[in-house]
């Protein structure tokens, strides 16, 4: 098995930080090698610095034995270092061809050779099984063919090192499940894969080894056999972690939330949710689940007042809420874990007292006659600052200084601490580390066992059959199922999502 | 571009076409008259050509260019009086110093494009403001030199006006030129010939060429560009600087092909109705250069009208009045940006600096 990049003692300084210290890592031929951690545990930088993106403070890197500078992605590609971005690098007005060929163009003359390069990417495409059109608008494809695409950038360069970095985030599981198969057919060719991810399930599906990460430095190298999800976890966080959140039977009373024939249209007035209806009941979570792009955005914004609803009806607590006002709704029990939380959850350059009264500054005890009561203000940052585990320096500091996991603890406390009827949290432990995650978790089931009902949109999986009573699924806008949790399994679920039904008796 | 505004560009040039036509039917012939209005059209769509050209190679590249009036002015001016130098103080012929001129104003854009991509680029100012920066300096630069070295006693021609140089002589093309009645817009000047000649090498080149599709990346995904080994920050200095280039030949028409002479802001908001031209052509050559020539024959209109004057009958006669016909294709630049005929998309990273 011989070595075919290694990275030694690699330091990586960023002002206030130190992103990676001291840090060693090793890929042989063939292999697909998870690099695990939390967000923020230094894994991204170490591959930005293998792809040329960074330059080292310190160490060195080696490519089949002989030391490499890589000054630019340009270099690293060279090599044979290919990478897949968490968040696409595609530009999304070109054509998959155009943006495959980017930065090494054929061309015939001083004109760009598309039809050569079609060819080629054809060929490619079908020699690993990864279909894609050369000359589709990438703006016009789903996500798991950008991805593809991706991939294809980098084979098209001559990649026998592929990074992929956190590339399930956007699958369902059947093309999770698709990725992984391409992901053997390429290191059967000779490819060797380094994949980042911190879902542990896919870890122990796919990886022949395993390298954890924590706080900028390697924690240790392990393979599937040897460790389980329990184990990784306590690696990634330093400490044990309870990977499935304890919940006893759910309670479920009145509707607090009945959705008839809702239809939204998103900014190109196309039709993105068509005439779904269900109900959320008090003290139960009722979990939608689907890929992300099949209408939820549109859903939580018509239900949380962002959106005006095309047709249908929104019922909150009994009363008509339908195209009501955010501020309407706020104020008869609705609280919002929005998918966003830089975007729409916080004010990132306010300092934490004021995200915490985002939603009740013109309340007493906050505001009296229109005057802001800065003693009042402040008292409930501290407290729940304190009752919600923000770590942050002080409750003064701006939002824009917490980590991500944090930040959403913030916008938790905000929603939680109030009386609420009803809790829509979208997406609400996307791209958080596996502590915060625990917490969030915790948190839902606490409110739904007070009485609250809780609507649960997310795109983990995971998270839906854990924490649901009942599950429905989206799909192109439709409710394509709703199902108590108990009878819904992982590929059923999967199926749905993908545009199955469900079959009738 | 789509077919709808190519339509509405054709609809509207046959109506502007139309009313000429018609106030000196009774005079002229139409041909005739169609023939001139295309031929004063498309010398007085050089300048918006050129400027929306510039227009398009900075914004393609990520970078937004409110001073092309001031990079035209200044080009103008500096091009105008490199002429008259060549050709008073150091004697040289007027033809020779008039193509001086015309380097020299290429090259004073190019300078003031450079000065927009440091602001921009390097010092990450705001770039609406940059571009504010360059029409002021342009203003002043133009208008204290304009009296420093023209109009004081003490100034380099001793505080007379120096007999210009001229204006660049028309080209006749042969062939086409010979045709009767037709021929007369196949003779042109040229910079007009550069100028549709550049519509279409600069439309090849931004997207059908290596450059082209660099400098698109950039303007529309610069990470994604980044990671693929593409110097995003020099490919915004050389489009910023080519763009103002061509914004230097636009100021070269005001000055050395249009009139031998140069006023003080005589660019006249052209710089800014190229910008129109260039977002309501969707940010391609062809069509801004299409955009534009609503707005040129609108000028041709008023131009040719001159020559009917008496010919109009009553119930048109505010048409006389210069200002009313000279409003047109203002008020047409209002018209397209409200999006009356859609909305275009600009790319999608321009007027934001690139952080690594």
């Amino acid at each position: 098995m011989d070595t075919v990049l290694e990275a030694k003692g690699i330091v990586k300084r960023f002002p206030g930080i130190l992103a990676n210290d001291h840090v060693d890592f090793d890929l042989r031929r063939g292999e697909i090698h998870v690099l695990l951690g939390e967000n923020g545990a230094g894994k991204s930088t170490l591959m930005n610095v293998l792809y040329g993106l960074y330059h080292p403070d310190g160490g060195e890197i080696l490519v089949k034995g002989k030391p490499v500078k890589f000054d630019s992605p340009r270099a690293a590609i060279a090599e044979g270092v290919g990478m897949v971005h968490q968040h696409f690098m595609l530009i999304p007005v070109f054509t998959v061809a155009e943006n495959i060929m980017l930065g090494s163009e054929t061309v015939k003359g001083l004109q760009l050779d598309r039809k050569t390069v079609a060819a080629e990417i054809s060929r490619l495409s079908h020699q690993y099984g990864l279909d894609v059109d050369p000359n589709a608008l990438v703006q016009d494809l789903p996500v798991g063919v950008q991805q593809r695409v991706e991939i294809v950038k980098a084979l098209y360069r001559k990649a026998e090192i592929l990074i992929l970095d956190e590339p399930t985030a956007v699958l369902t599981p059947q093309e999770a499940d698709d990725l992984f198969r391409i992901m053997r057919e390429l290191t059967s060719r000779g490819v060797s894969i380094i994949f980042i991810t911190h879902k542990l399930r896919e870890v122990l599906a796919v990886s022949d080894r395993i390298t954890v990460m924590r706080a900028g430095k390697v924690v240790g190298s392990t393979t599937p056999a040897e460790a389980g999800e329990a184990r990784l976890a306590a690696m990634m966080v330093g400490r044990d972690v309870t990977l499935e959140v304890e919940k006893g039977e759910a309670q479920p009373g009145a509707a607090v939330l009945a959705v008839k024939n809702l239809s939204v249209r998103d900014h190109r007035e196309i039709e993105v949710v068509q005439g779904v209806s269900f109900e959320v009941r008090a003290g139960e979570v009722l979990g939608i689940a689907g890929v992300q792009g099949n209408g939820q955005t549109e859903l939580a914004e018509a239900l949380t007042g962002l959106r005006a609803p095309h047709g249908g009806e929104v019922r909150l607590g009994g009363s008509d809420a339908s195209g009501k006002t955010p501020r309407y709704l706020v104020q008869n029990g609705l609280a919002h874990i929005p998918e966003d939380r830089q975007k729409h959850g916080l004010v990132l350059s306010y300092p934490l007292n004021d995200n915490l009264i985002l939603c009740t500054y013109c309340e007493k005890p906050f505001s009296i006659n229109g005057m802001l009561q800065n003693a009042a203000i402040d008292a409930n940052a501290f407290q729940l600052v304190r009752q919600f585990d923000v770590r942050a320096p002080s409750p003064f500091v701006p939002a824009s200084t917490l980590s991500g996991g944090n930040q959403q603890k913030v916008i938790v406390a905000r929603e939680l601490s109030r009386p609420i009827k009803l809790l829509v949290a979208n997406q609400p432990t996307r791209g958080l580390d596996v502590g915060s995650i625990e917490y969030i978790h915790k948190q839902i089931i606490r409110k739904r066992d007070e009485g609250c009902g809780v609507l649960l949109i997310s795109a983990e999986l995971d998270e839906i059959l854990q924490l649901s009573d009942r599950i429905a699924v989206m799909y192109r806008g439709m409710i394509t199922a709703i199902l108590p949790a108990a009878e819904a399994t992982k590929e059923t679920l999967g199926l749905l999502m993908a545009g199955a039904t469900l079959e009738k008796g | 571009m789509d077919l709808k505004r190519f339509l509405f560009i054709g609809f509207i040039i046959v109506i502007l076409f139309g009313v000429v036509v018609l106030v000196g039917a009774s005079t002229t012939p139409p041909l005739v008259l169609i023939v001139s209005m295309v031929a004063t059209t498309l010398s007085v769509v050089t300048p918006l050509a050129l400027g929306s050209l510039a227009g398009i190679f900075c914004e393609r590249s990520g970078v937004v260019n409110i001073g092309i009036e001031g990079m035209m002015l200044t080009a103008a001016f500096f091009g105008w009086f490199g002429g008259i130098y060549m050709n008073t103080i150091l004697g040289l012929d007027p033809l020779p110093s008039m193509l001086v001129g015309v380097l020299v104003a290429i090259l004073t854009g190019g300078l003031m494009g450079l000065l927009l991509a440091v602001l921009s680029v390097t010092f990450k100012v705001e770039q609406i403001i940059g571009g504010t920066v360059v029409n002021i300096l342009a203003i002043g630069v133009t208008g204290f030199l304009n009296r420093q070295l023209f109009f004081e006693s003490n100034g380099l021609f001793g505080g007379q006006l120096p007999h210009a140089p001229g204006v660049l002589p028309r080209i006749h093309i042969p062939i086409l030129a010979d045709i009767p009645v037709v021929g007369k817009m196949f003779e042109q000047q040229p910079i007009t010939i550069a100028a549709i000649v550049l519509v279409f090498v600069c439309h090849f080149v931004i997207f059908h060429t290596r450059w082209g599709l660099r400098t698109r990346a950039v303007g529309e995904h610069p990470r994604a560009a980044d990671t693929v080994g593409i110097n995003v920050n020099r490919m915004r200095y050389i489009n910023v600087v080519i763009g103002g280039m061509l914004a230097g030949l636009a100021g070269a028409y005001f000055t050395l092909e249009s009139v031998p002479s140069f006023e003080p802001l005589m660019t006249n908001g052209r710089g800014f109705i190229s910008l129109a031209a260039m977002i309501f052509g969707n940010w391609s050559p062809i069509g801004a250069w299409a955009a534009a020539l609503v707005f040129g024959a609108s000028n041709a209109l008023q131009i040719n009208i001159q020559f009917f004057r008496e010919m109009i009958p009553a119930q048109f006669a505010f048409l006389q009045q210069s200002y009313v016909l000279g409003m047109v294709p203002y008020v047409l630049t209002m018209l397209i940006l409200t999006g009356l005929i859609g909305k275009t998309t600009p790319p999608a990273a321009e007027n934001q600096p690139y952080e690594k």
